[in-house]
């Protein structure tokens, strides 16, 4: 094995981990403030994607120039997601606050067929190509290549996350979301109004995925109705490897299951790639319970 | 004391009525089309399945994933030793325990390592192994050792394995189907009534281990992990007794579901499958029996009743055309009433009596 193959793969690797990370945010996000996996977020992300596709085509073919057309159709692919992503758990989560633990996760369930339903009615089951708006002509840095498309979302990848971060901790929206997020009753009494943070936290993560859901569709030039399944899951295990909750954890999982995931080609069959991530994840779990850098969380005595 | 005599009665005729309607339902459906036959079996294998993995979840509170994985491995081991494919044509009396067994034992091997996780983590990881099982029945149609060229093929990759034997015994075929009194019954319906028998079976044994002293240790991991260590549970034990017990159940219906099927693939065990009997479990009412039932007849049979209901011609009927797709709404629908029946009823359709 050279060391090209192996820095190519990184490069790869880290492209591909950068879109895990920014969908793993919006699992986490949530996980932190209300211990729900929300299974429906793999879906929101797809809509993001088809969302954005439909009206790039839509503004290229009225003669917009590419990059205001990727603009726009980003920023209402992020306003649509963020309303769904609020709709949802005002309608299917809210009510199931203090129900069964397992209650809310089957309606994550429900709400994840429903919307996949809802995008075959609007979108249609067609695999849609994502037209090329950032150039993917491959760029030469001494034996590795990588074109603009890649770069770009590398680029915005960082630059959200450290939005996100500073979002978290230096202002007051962020303040109130880690307050929540320690203690719904106390935040509550503190005068913060948990229901509107809630809101604001599903609004955030579901903007975050529909960007990541654009990314993916334009570094694999397509999209469709099933994209968000597969994603979704990826990007639930990286939040959990990294430890569910933790922001630094959803990143830091993603770029490793991105690394992994493209390292390991080197070594098996392509078959296997998804296996390799899984197992990566339970060796993980083994050794540190609580994932990478999740904090070990008291448990209940 | 009398009403109580009398309260008994009612339960025995209640029991025996139930009993006479289980029987003679096939025969019924029977008449409708063998379709809704095999509805039936499907359903039925569905509450198996329910009920193993109500002992995972619904008893010991373990949160598992990737239960169908050993549905799996029961279905496989079926397809593998009956079939063409190794040229190996095992009994059922060998094959069925064989493959419970050796789903307990994938129920051990992924019980080992996550002993230490707390909920959803052990979510996470049971799902990734389902998901792992599933990517190596498609991909272990050319297994290649590192020393040599060769490749083997055993499971036959995404193309599945077909012309898998029924169950036969004493030289009778099951699935050729039987004809007695002038009635002719079906390979499908006698496949019924080998399943019911199993079911019962299921039900019998889920039932007596759920009262047992394993039942109620189960029952104190899942209130509380640490109290019952305190107590003196074994609490290591017992989470892979849980394993093992939940994957038995899903192993034997794995089996039985090969059997009847004649034809196994690796689609047949995606994540949705584990997906849909976690949904009955707790649709139904975790740890109640009679809601696990409920809830996996509910589950397995509302796709197809809707099927029947919400198909082109009714469209036609009500809008004058065809505005959405029979499966498109179908889907619809169905996540419709598992969103609204978890709203309004967020403990399940039956959940159990006990006080929490």
């Amino acid at each position: 094995m050279s060391i090209d193959v192996l820095l190519q793969q990184i490069v790869n690797g880290l492209v591909v981990g950068s879109v895990y990370a920014l969908v793993a945010l919006g699992y986490t996000m949530v996980y932190g403030i209300l211990q729900l996996i929300n299974f429906a977020h793999g879906e929101v992300v797809m809509i993001g994607a088809l969302t954005a596709l439909v009206l790039a085509k839509w503004l290229l073919g009225a003669g917009v120039p590419p990059m205001i057309a990727l603009l726009l159709a980003i920023l209402i692919a992020m306003a649509v997601c963020a309303a769904v992503g609020v709709l949802v758990e005002r309608i299917a989560y809210r009510p199931l606050r203090n129900a069964p633990r397992l209650a809310p996760l089957i309606t994550a369930i429900g709400v994840s067929i429903f919307l996949q339903q809802i995008a075959i009615l609007v979108f249609g089951r067609n695999y849609f190509s994502f037209p090329e708006l950032i150039s993917k002509t491959p760029i030469e840095i001494g034996h590795i290549t990588i074109n603009m498309n890649e770069i770009v979302i590398l680029i915005t990848s960082v630059a959200l996350m450290a939005g996100l971060l500073w979002l978290v901790h230096n202002t007051k929206i962020g303040t109130a979301m880690r307050a929540t997020a320690e203690n719904q009753k106390v935040a509550g009494l503190m005068g913060i109004d948990i229901n509107k943070i809630i809101a604001i936290t599903f609004a955030i993560g579901s903007a975050l995925g529909a960007i990541a859901g654009v990314m993916v569709a334009s570094n694999y030039g397509q999209a469709h109705y099933y994209m968000g399944f597969m994603l979704g899951l990826k990007a639930f295990t990286a939040a959990v490897m990294g430890g569910i909750g933790n922001l630094w954890g959803a990143m830091v999982g993603g770029l490793i299951l991105g690394l992994v995931e493209n390292v390991g080609l080197i070594f098996v069959r392509g078959d296997y790639k998804d296996i390799f991530a899984f197992v990566v994840l339970v060796a993980v779990l083994i050794f540190r319970p609580q994932g990478l850098i999740g904090e070990r969380v008291a448990e209940r005595a | 004391m009398t009403t109580l005599v009398a309260d008994n009665k009612k339960k025995l005729i209640a029991m025996l009525l139930l009993g006479v309607a289980l029987l003679l339902l096939p025969i019924f459906a029977g008449f409708l089309g063998q379709a809704w036959v095999r509805i039936l079996n499907i359903t039925l294998l569905y509450v198996m399945l329910a009920l193993g993995l109500n002992v995972v979840v619904g008893v010991a509170g373990l949160l598992d994933l990737g239960y169908v994985a050993f549905y799996a491995v029961g279905a496989y081991t079926w397809a593998m030793l009956a079939s063409s494919h190794f040229n190996m044509h095992l009994p059922f009396w060998v094959l069925l325990p064989l493959g419970a067994f050796l789903a307990a034992l994938a129920g051990l091997m992924l019980g080992a390592p996550v002993l230490k996780l707390r909920g959803d983590y052990l979510a996470i990881v049971t799902l990734g192994f389902g998901e792992i099982v599933r990517i190596l029945m498609n991909n272990f149609d050319k297994v290649g050792l590192p020393w040599s060229d060769a490749t083997y093929n055993i499971t036959n990759g995404p193309r599945g394995i077909t012309g898998i034997d029924g169950i036969s015994f004493f030289g009778f075929n099951v699935s050729k189907g039987l004809e007695i009194f002038g009635l002719q019954l079906s390979g499908l319906q006698l496949y019924y009534y080998v399943f019911l028998v199993f079911t019962i079976i299921s039900v019998i044994g889920v039932w007596r281990l759920q009262h047992s002293r394993l039942g109620r240790a189960w029952q104190a991991l899942r209130e509380d992990e640490i109290a019952a260590k305190a107590m003196g549970i074994n609490t290591r034990n017992i989470k892979l007794a849980a394993f093992a017990f939940g994957a038995l159940t899903g192993g034997l219906s794995g089996g039985l579901f090969a059997a009847m099927q004649g034809f196994v693939s690796p689609e047949s065990f995606g994540l949705l499958e584990s997906v849909m009997i976690l949904a009955m479990v707790v649709l139904g009412g975790m740890g109640h029996i009679p809601g696990v039932i409920l809830g996996a007849v509910l589950l397995a049979a509302m796709p197809e009743v809707i099927r029947y209901v919400a198909d082109e011609n009714m469209q036609h009927k009500v809008f004058g055309t065809v505005l959405i797709a029979p499966e498109v709404l179908r889907n619809l629908i169905f996540s419709l009433a598992m969103i609204l029946i978890m709203l309004f009823k967020p403990a399940g359709l039956w959940p159990s009596p006990e006080k929490k």
